[in-house]
């Protein structure tokens, strides 16, 4: 029978595109469906720290377990989406120099290595750094692309039969007597509903795996917390800088590809305004006051976007009040917990350990299709880091220099894929990023781009310090040449596109990011009459 | 709210809002396409390499550093300091060749030419020996080489200007640079005619060597360092000790003094960077505070030049001041050619991998200078005298040198 699967995946971030992966791999017919595309809820908005773990040793010993752990794995299967750049945790004048013994010890529990630096050494090694610094330990931290990670596991699952459907919506769980045996959907750009069956359907949503799970009757509390951050133009660290001190607001700079982050406010929201992300001047005030601290430089580092994340912590199912939390992963099995065949959630968790959680599921998914097969992703590297940096140099010589560093940084090993045998394949879309015609077709062929804002997930277009200015425009009239589409809506794409980037940085536009922005303006505006007549016009 | 009131970035990297005016005034861009531009070299790039210093592209040796992209940019970005600096932290660190020693080598090669410079000259206009600079040390055997003078210019002046320039009443420094020493000494020997003339002395520098701008563009780093620093304190002497102004006749000498000293070696001189002035501005001002008068030869034939403005000199803005200078010369018609590059900048042209490009960067301006109509074509700096005499029919001079053939 058509639209049978054995198993359905709802949502599309790391864990979803993990479970996919992992199941694709065990012979499990899977079926990934995200509402929208690939890695935009928490999964696309987090700091991107490839966690030490050393952040919750102290306070969540378990969670540092898990992290050194999946650290050490992402580096072997991931390594194109990992820079290994190894952090510090500082104390400064007013922190107490005596959590560091108490830090290091719990790290040396956990099981994740520390050097304790000297001041000095800590400041050479990081010029960046606060110079007041009274203590330093450094710590395997690192940075991860989560949509390189995200796309690289979509790519494998595809590769091993999984099928993935963006831009369809789940509108209803279909329920035969106590067993969820397939969901109805609705697709975005189609427009019209169809409806899939499969022996098992994960709820992989996220924070919105609340809604999913109400589909089907059962009640999963999440606590939405929301994580703002700003992006600065350019690399100020090249360690990440955390706080020696228990986790607070704004204490994590991270070096991520071309930029550094700090982040993140922490702060209650309530369920009905997950999808309303707006980022108040408090907390921009409380992201620059606490990062200067990390490093003074930020006082005066332009600051391209601003944009937050909402965690997915689940409250506890012993707790009928919701206060106690859990930042570990959550697994539930409604046949057990709620009486519901079929029908998995996998929520909580973090970035770091997306492939943990995706194992522990299929581990679930496996014993309910009564197979026994053994999960691989810990050894399997993603496509993209199955041959080293110098393997895929070698290959792609003939590009330029800054070209060649940048696709190998976006693609790994996938990077030979790209077009270039003319100049014109090698000319720029996006010249911040270093983002050739060729990656940009490459992406548009392989890796389901449908529309601008998809693109940028995939290549970075858009994401450096013009925010669109030169590339909106290229990329457009690369996307209308491949798959004709009517001007209205290519019109449309592009003003959604530039009002996406508008949108980061609305919160914090001043000096030079405000003055770009103009120019942008007047470029799409009264250049070449992109009104906002067009931006009214929905999208996909 | 500690709102951040001025984003600072090093040469300004992130005031640059993309708007590409650099790279379409980029005389190299227009030509090579293996350059990326300014504004890719420059704060693009920079942005790359601050992530990782691997980013470094060696397409940035194509850049001439001729600062037209500085001039151009409307956000005060200092694209040009950025792609030197650059190449200086990021690029190859022993890149010296023969060849760009002997380029960068001005003072040195100097000294061990002009006592054979009849042997000299004639030897690099022979066929055979430019096929074998092509060969050996890659130096275009299209490239006609500046002739060098038989005997430098302070041996000159230590025999015969030194003693008497005390009698006068003022003073000033002369910062004569390498192409007076060894090439053109008569342009030094103007320059203290003229001075004369106004009851200024002009003194030389208790050390000079040469400003250094061939060793920055050809990755010699430390020795333009070290040189800087010797020509710093003998300014700082010369301003300080004698309160002399120090005056140069060479606009990318006066240029390299004034802001690469600060810009691309990270040596500090606005204790005396305002005192470091290019001749042809300082005679101007002297003239115009009515301080002093010129007094001209009579009768002297009517006479068209045609002004060329080199890059340096269109990056401190001063091209003005030469041209009116010119122009207060009785008979002299003064046509200002479009500021554009000449294409040799420096050493550069005289790489055979940068002929082509030097040539062509040029050629618009050749033809310009063709079909002007001039009898003389003038500029303050050396080498577009030299580039310009070997790509057009026309003779190139100083103003100053133009200046004191009609001093009575």
């Amino acid at each position: 029978m058509e639209n049978n699967y054995d198993i359905i995946i709802i949502g599309g971030g790391a864990t979803g595109a993990g479970v996919a992966r992992d199941c694709s791999l065990r012979g499990i017919k899977a079926l990934l469906l995200e509402r929208s595309d690939i890695s935009t809820g928490a999964t696309g908005r987090n700091h991107g720290l490839l966690h030490s773990g050393a952040r919750y040793a102290v306070t969540d010993p378990e969670s540092a377990e898990e992290c050194i752990r999946e650290n050490m794995i992402l580096r072997k299967i991931a390594a194109h989406c990992v820079e290994e750049t190894d952090g510090l945790f500082i104390s400064l004048p007013e922190d107490d120099l005596q959590y560091q013994a108490t830090f290091v010890e719990a790290c040396r529990k956990a099981g994740i290595r520390t050097e304790i630096l000297d001041p000095e050494e800590a400041k050479r090694i990081e010029p960046s750094v606060n110079p007041t610094l009274t203590g330093a330990v450094r710590v395997p931290d690192g940075a991860v692309d989560p949509f390189q990670l995200t796309a690289a596991n979509i790519i494998d699952a595809k590769a091993h039969g999984a099928e993935v459907r963006t831009y369809t919506k789940v509108i209803e769980l279909i329920r035969e007597q106590d067993r969820i045996v397939g969901v109805r959907t609705y697709d975005r750009r189609a427009h019209c509903e169809q409806t899939f069956y499969a022996q098992v359907v994960v709820n992989a949503g996220g924070i919105w795996g609340q809604g999913i799970a109400a589909k089907a009757g059962i009640t999963v509390n999440m606590l939405p917390a929301k994580g703002a951050l700003l992006i600065f133009g350019h690399r100020i660290n090249n360690l990440v800088l955390n706080r020696c001190r228990k986790p607070t607001d704004a204490d994590i700079l991270v070096p991520g590809d071309t930029i550094s982050l700090i982040g993140t406010t922490s702060s209650k929201i309530p369920y009905d305004q997950i999808d309303n992300m707006v980022i108040t001047p408090e907390e921009v005030d409380i992201l620059l006051r606490e990062g200067e601290k990390l490093s003074p430089q930020l006082a005066y580092t332009r600051i391209l976007r601003a944009y937050a994340g909402v965690r997915p912590l689940v409250a506890s199912d012993d707790d009928p009040s919701g206060r106690k939390v859990s930042r570990g992963i959550v697994l539930l099995d409604h046949a057990q917990r709620d009486g519901m065949e079929g029908f998995i959630t996998i929520t909580g968790g973090k970035l770091m350990t997306y492939r943990l959680m995706a194992e522990w599921t299929t581990d679930l998914i496996c014993k309910k299709l009564g197979l026994n097969v053994p999960c691989r992703t810990a050894e399997l590297p993603l496509p993209g880091s199955t041959e080293s940096k110098k393997e895929v140099e070698r290959k792609i010589r003939h590009k330029p220099t800054t070209q060649r560093r940048s696709v190998i940084s976006r693609h790994g090993d996938m990077a030979d894929r790209i077009a270039d045998q003319d100049s014109i394949k090698n000319s720029l879309v996006c010249e911040c990023e270093e983002v050739s015609i060729g990656e940009v077709e490459y992406a548009m062929e392989n890796l389901s781009v449908n529309n601008l804002v998809d693109l940028r997930r995939r290549t970075r277009i858009g994401m450096g310090t013009c925010q669109g200015e030169l590339c909106a425009c290229r990329a457009a009239g690369l996307m209308g040449k491949k798959d004709p589409i009517c001007a209205k809506r290519a019109k449309a794409d592009l003003a959604s596109f530039l009002n996406e980037r508008w949108k980061g940085m609305a919160p914090i536009a001043w000096g030079d990011t405000l003055r770009e922005s103009e120019y942008t303006t007047w470029v799409y505006e009264s250049v070449c009459g992109l009104t906002d007549e067009t931006e009214k016009t929905t999208v996909q | 709210m500690n709102i951040q009131q001025n984003t600072v970035s090093e040469n300004n990297f992130e005031q640059c809002i993309k708007c590409t005016i650099c790279t379409v005034y980029c005389p190299v861009a227009a030509v090579n396409p293996d350059f990326p531009g300014p504004k890719q070299a420059g704060p693009d790039g920079e942005r790359l390499r601050l992530k990782q210093p691997d980013y470094f592209d060696a397409s940035l040796k194509y850049c001439m550093n001729c600062k037209r992209c500085e001039v151009a940019c409307p956000s005060n970005v200092r694209i040009g300091d950025i792609i030197q600096s650059a190449r200086i932290k990021y690029g190859p660190k022993k890149n010296t060749s023969l060849r760009n020693y002997v380029l960068a080598n001005t003072d040195l090669v100097g000294s061990l030419a002009t006592p054979f410079a009849p042997i000299v000259n004639t030897a690099v206009t022979l066929k055979p020996v430019r096929y074998m600079m092509d060969k050996v040390m890659s130096i275009d055997h299209r490239r006609i080489f500046p002739k060098y003078a038989h005997g430098t210019f302070t041996s000159w002046y230590k025999k015969h200007a030194a003693a008497s320039q005390a009698t006068y009443p003022k003073q000033v420094a002369f910062f004569h640079g390498c192409y007076v020493n060894y090439n053109n000494p008569q342009l030094g020997k103007d320059l203290i005619r003229i001075m004369n003339s106004l009851g200024y002395g002009v003194n030389l520098l208790d050390k000079e060597k040469c400003c250094g701008v061939p060793l920055i563009s050809n990755g010699l780093y430390k020795q333009a360092e070290r040189q800087a620093k010797t020509n710093l304190s003998s300014i700082r002497l010369a301003v300080n000790d004698h309160d002399m102004d120090v005056i140069t006749t060479s606009s990318t000498c006066t240029f390299t003094l004034r802001d690469e000293y600060p810009h691309i070696l990270n040596l500090k001189n606005e204790d005396v960077r305002d005192r470091i002035e290019l001749a042809t501005r300082y005679l101007y001002k002297l003239i115009q505070s009515g301080e002093v008068q010129l007094k001209f030869k009579e009768g002297m034939p009517p006479l068209r030049i045609a002004y060329h403005t080199p890059c340096h000199m269109e990056k401190m803005g001063w091209g003005y001041y030469s041209i009116e200078l010119l122009r207060m010369i009785p008979g002299i018609e003064v046509i200002v050619l479009d500021s554009q590059c000449c294409g040799i900048a420096g050493t550069y042209g005289f790489k055979k991998e940068n002929y082509p490009t030097s040539q062509s960067v040029g050629e618009p301006l050749f033809r310009q200078i063709e079909a002007s109509g001039a009898d003389l074509v003038a500029s303050d700096c050396e080498t577009c005298k030299w580039q310009i005499e070997m790509s057009t029919t026309k003779a190139c001079e100083h103003p100053l040198t133009i200046l004191a053939s009609r001093l009575a």
